[in-house]
């Protein structure tokens, strides 16, 4: 019986096809970068367009030949600045009292419970804000304050929509912590309570800067529920209650509507979409690398 | 019923059964510490040396299917009355546990956590955090290898310095018991014989209860030994409790004589 | 030998347990509160979708049914004949040619033309609609309301979501408007993702777990495959804009295969939607796929490797089976992901307004999702309840899915 090494076509060409199953994803990133870099290029090289007024402008109005990207700017970081101030501390206290409280038995219902909001479609909690957050917030604050469309409604529904994704990341933060600095603690007298905030809270602290960055990335790039709720037209305000439109909201509307290809306001978009691809790619980056940094600690 | 306090006993266990959930783990101990000695409790693995231990300051409460039954008498007190607060009786009686687990915060921080938690309170004539910090160091005989260093983290330590820090971190709180659990399993012999050392140099101050899988360890530390072996239905229970001289040199009970002659376990 | 101790006096505690354990109470209500707001939320986001798919609505008709009686006998009570006459008298000759062609009046059954009749002579219109709270706990009040305010309407208890909504394609009326365009379409658009996603999704997870050693090309295509599962799902769609809508158009409007439809002719089809959805959920399933095959022993593999088998033998007939339950949920999660995704299709061109069935890949298209964003962002109120219907609709096939997910689970898990 021979041992030599034998060709096994069929071996090989099944590996060939499964690198290239894995090599796929390297193209759509690949694609990404060159389709959306190649229209924002033109974008930044039209002769109306001024590289420098994008990142400075405070009008956005393409009809007069307008490209200032701050009022879409900020009103993303409006709403997700709203979206934290909900997700942030709920999405915190689900998670501690997910990994420091509950039972084994509570914990396996509440953790479905919380991937049930997860899972519920954007375009739903973008109806939630605009039937029910915004006639709350002008029941509370008057109808002549808030707007039909105004940032807060879409913000604060937002950060429902982040909330589970806080908590369970944080929850998963917490649990990496080992069960013996919490012995330690008690051992010295501490009370659940002191045992989680000053102990546990403090170990996990890059775990759960992670998922607030994560948290931040997934509001910026949020669409269905800023596109529905807060406002249809660029809008450089600080008026929570007014509408103005996110970048994220203007592409969708634009695109949304009859748009004609190679013109102007269609690179725009894209000059946007560039904007927001790298701001959360850096974004996420970030909180990869934190969790890398704090794994290391722990395993 | 009430008990008449004998004031050298630190901890009396009075009928001590130990569950998890429907299954015993350990059944029927009474035992009584001694103040300001060490006492070892040895045996087999899995014959619930720890189980026991934990139950000494509550510490097993945190499994969520622990329970117990019988009484543990700390000073004459029933810990586990439904009026007694776990947090209190932790704070008198310290543990140091078989993996040595600083906090990750600074060599001073992982003293001084304890102690500024318990209401640490200086003033005229009483030490200040660091000159509290600094004795605590040094009755762990860290100190002279961290003088320098008090900033740095806990964690950058070696083993065997980790574990005196833990010990140092336990005795800054002022218990009155230090439960440690297997405190050198985790350390080369020569940091095993600091720990060694630093027990008998503590019992001047503090009662020591120590388990250890290691009978040298034992016959080197400790002032008394309770054996504990498993049962038939693998509970486990006290077999044989005196002073260590003479459970090591005539054990009464065949089983463990077995044990420490390397028969069995 | 014993160094001397900075301050041989001893500390004193103050340990005030009695007040931390209070602080620790308050905490502990404040963490299991903020569970219960969280689960407010599912609660409220559920019933103010039940509360707006049913309810009373108020209906005015164009023509009074009572004016089209027939000596005496009112309108409901009437035969097929009669019906059409009124049909013929009151509808335009050209509408009357159009719907015989959709299929001939003669065939039609008595019921159909008496619907008929109800759709284009009566024509009802909602004049107002109240939410199903108000319904159920005043409905005393409701009736004044709609008597004081809308004397010439009817009053009825409607629910949004009924058989014929499911059955209806997209209408302008309001009354009429159904989603089975809509559901075809996100069918057909989930048909595609699913044949392209999943094959190279798990064939990825394979190439990564069981081939790819540990090197920088490797650890590229990881740390890539993690950051496009955080890419904005726009992105996709701006994508799917830029490459299968416009750079791939002969392909994806099916003129390179001399399929196109006639009514399309350009990429904005539902195979550039499913495509541009299954790039979307690829990362995720890779992830979840990876998952599932880490999960699988190695001892497995390597008693399969001691019998001689190659690697190849070995993933397919020892790692698969025991991965592929793992697979399957994860896959069918991500697919649930995709079914309600919205933002890339507007993106890549969902069309606004259609009311025929898809035929194929090369359709235009409108999904679910698109149809409660159109539906939503209409000003008349009558619309959000269809939105909300449309959204129990959706909420119930995802639910399937998940259930169909954790039964799947379950049903490994046990063995």
């Amino acid at each position: 019986m021979s041992l030599r090494r034998r060709s096994r076509p069929g071996e090989s060409l099944i590996q060939g096809f499964l690198f290239f199953c894995g090599a796929f994803s390297i193209l759509t990133t690949v694609g990404i970068v060159y389709e959306i870099g190649k229209e924002a290029l033109l974008f930044f090289g039209d002769p109306e367009v001024n590289g420098w007024k994008f990142f400075t402008g405070l009008k956005w109005q393409p009809q007069a030949g307008e490209f200032g990207i701050l009022p879409l700017l900020n009103a993303t970081l409006m709403t997700t600045f709203f979206a934290m101030l909900i997700a942030l501390p709920l999405g915190l206290c689900v998670a501690v009292y997910l990994s420091e409280y509950a039972s084994p038995r509570l914990r396996n219902w509440l953790k479905p419970a919380l991937e049930i909001l997860a899972g519920i479609p954007t375009v739903v909690y973008g109806y939630f804000a605009l039937t029910f957050m915004t006639p709350l917030l002008r029941l509370l604050f008057g109808k002549d304050v808030v707007d039909i469309y105004n940032t807060a409604s879409a913000g604060l529904v937002m950060g429902i929509l982040i909330l589970p994704l806080i908590a369970s990341m944080g929850e998963d933060a917490l649990s990496a912590v080992p069960r013996s600095l919490r012995e330690a603690a008690y051992a010295l007298g501490a009370t659940r309570l002191e045992t989680a905030v000053k102990v546990v809270l403090p170990a996990a602290l890059s775990g759960l800067a992670a998922a607030f960055i994560v948290g931040v990335s997934r509001a910026v790039g949020e669409t269905m529920i800023v596109a529905l709720a807060a406002g249809a037209g660029p809008n450089f305000t600080f008026n929570p209650f007014k509408g103005a439109e996110t970048m994220t909201g203007h592409i969708v509307r634009i695109s949304g509507g009859d748009l004609s290809y190679d013109s102007i306001d269609y690179n725009s978009l894209f000059a946007i979409g560039m904007l927001l691809f790298f701001v959360t790619l850096s974004l996420n980056l970030i909180s990869q690398q934190i969790v890398r940094r704090f794994r290391e600690v722990y395993e | 019923m009430p008990q008449t306090l004998s004031p050298q006993y630190a901890i009396q266990a009075k009928n001590l059964s130990v569950y998890y959930g429907a299954f015993r783990a350990v059944k029927n101990i009474t035992l009584s510490i001694e103040q300001r000695k060490v006492t070892a409790i040895i045996g087999p693995s899995g014959c619930g040396k720890s189980t026991v231990l934990r139950s000494f300051n509550r510490m097993n409460e945190l499994t969520p299917s622990a329970s117990i039954a019988g009484e543990i008498l700390f000073m004459g007190q029933n810990i586990y009355a439904p009026e007694v607060d776990p947090v209190e009786v932790r704070r008198r009686v310290g543990m140091v546990f078989q993996k040595p687990n600083p906090f990750p915060k600074s060599i001073y921080e992982n003293v001084a956590w304890g102690a500024r938690l318990n209401g640490f309170r200086s003033g005229l004539g009483r030490p200040n955090m660091d000159e509290w910090v600094e004795t605590c160091l040094r009755k762990a005989a860290l100190w002279d290898e961290v003088k320098d260093k008090l900033q740095q983290s806990g964690l950058s330590l070696s083993g065997g310095q980790q574990q005196r820090l833990c010990i140092a971190r336990a005795i800054a709180v002022k218990p009155e018991i230090i439960l440690m659990d297997e405190p050198a399993s985790a350390l080369d012999p020569i940091a095993t014989l600091k720990i060694e050392e630093l027990m008998r140099e503590l019992a001047e101050e503090y009662t020591i209860i120590v388990v250890t899988h290691n009978m040298q360890q034992a016959a080197r530390v400790s002032d008394f030994t309770a054996f504990f072996s498993m049962d038939e239905d693998r509970a486990g229970a006290l077999v044989e409790y005196g002073l260590t001289t003479q459970i090591f040199t005539t054990p009464k009970d065949s089983r463990t004589e077995g044990y420490i002659t390397g028969r069995y376990g | 030998m014993k160094n001397p101790l900075p301050n041989p006096l001893q500390p004193v505690f103050e340990p005030e347990v009695a007040q931390r354990n209070r602080l620790a109470a308050v905490w502990r209500l404040l963490f299991r509160l903020s569970v219960a707001i969280s689960l407010g939320f599912l609660a409220l986001l559920l019933f103010n979708i039940l509360n707006q798919s049913f309810g009373y609505a108020a209906l005015t008709t164009k023509i009074d049914p009572a004016s089209l009686a027939v000596n005496g006998a009112a309108l409901q009570t009437l035969g097929k004949e009669d019906l059409l006459k009124i049909l013929q008298a009151k509808i335009s000759k050209g509408r009357l040619r159009q719907l015989d062609r959709e299929l001939p009046l003669s065939e039609r059954s008595r019921e159909d033309v008496y619907a008929l009749v109800w759709q284009e002579v009566v024509q009802p219109e909602v004049a107002y609609t109240w939410p199903l709270l108000d319904s159920l706990w005043r409905p005393a009040a409701v009736r004044a309301e709609a008597a004081a305010r809308y004397p010439q309407a009817q009053l009825t208890f409607r629910s949004w979501a009924n058989a014929s909504f499911i059955r209806s394609s997209q209408s302008s009326d309001p009354l009429n408007a159904g989603v089975r365009t809509a559901i075809l379409g996100s069918l057909w658009t989930i048909a595609i993702t699913i044949v392209i996603a999943f094959p190279l999704g798990v064939g990825a997870a394979i190439y990564l777990e069981e081939y790819a050693a540990d090197n920088w090309l490797n650890r590229l295509i990881q740390t890539n495959i993690n950051n496009l599962a955080g890419v904005p799902s726009i992105i996709y769609g701006m994508l799917g804009l830029a490459i299968f809508v416009r750079t791939l158009q002969p392909l994806t409007s099916g003129a390179a295969f001399g399929v196109s439809d006639p009514t399309t002719a350009n990429g904005r089809t539902i195979l550039s939607a499913g495509l541009t959805l299954a790039l979307l959920v690829l990362p995720l399933i890779i992830i979840n796929a990876q998952e599932a095959i880490r999960a699988v022993p190695d001892s497995l593999r390597q008693a399969s490797y001691g019998l001689g088998a190659t690697q190849w033998q070995t993933i397919w007939h020892h790692v698969l089976p025991g991965a592929i339950p793992g697979i399957l949920t994860g896959a069918i999660l991500a697919i649930s992901r995709a079914i309600g995704e919205t933002a890339p299709l507007v993106v890549v061109g969902a069309a606004t307004y259609i009311t025929f069935d898809p035929s194929g890949p090369f359709s235009k298209f409108t999904t679910l999702p698109i149809q409660i964003y159109q539906w939503t962002a209409r000003p008349q109120a009558e619309f959000r309840n269809l939105a909300a219907a449309a959204i129990l609709v959706l909420l119930l096939l995802l639910l399937s899915l998940n259930a169909s997910a954790i039964v799947l689970r379950n049903r490994y898990d046990r063995k």
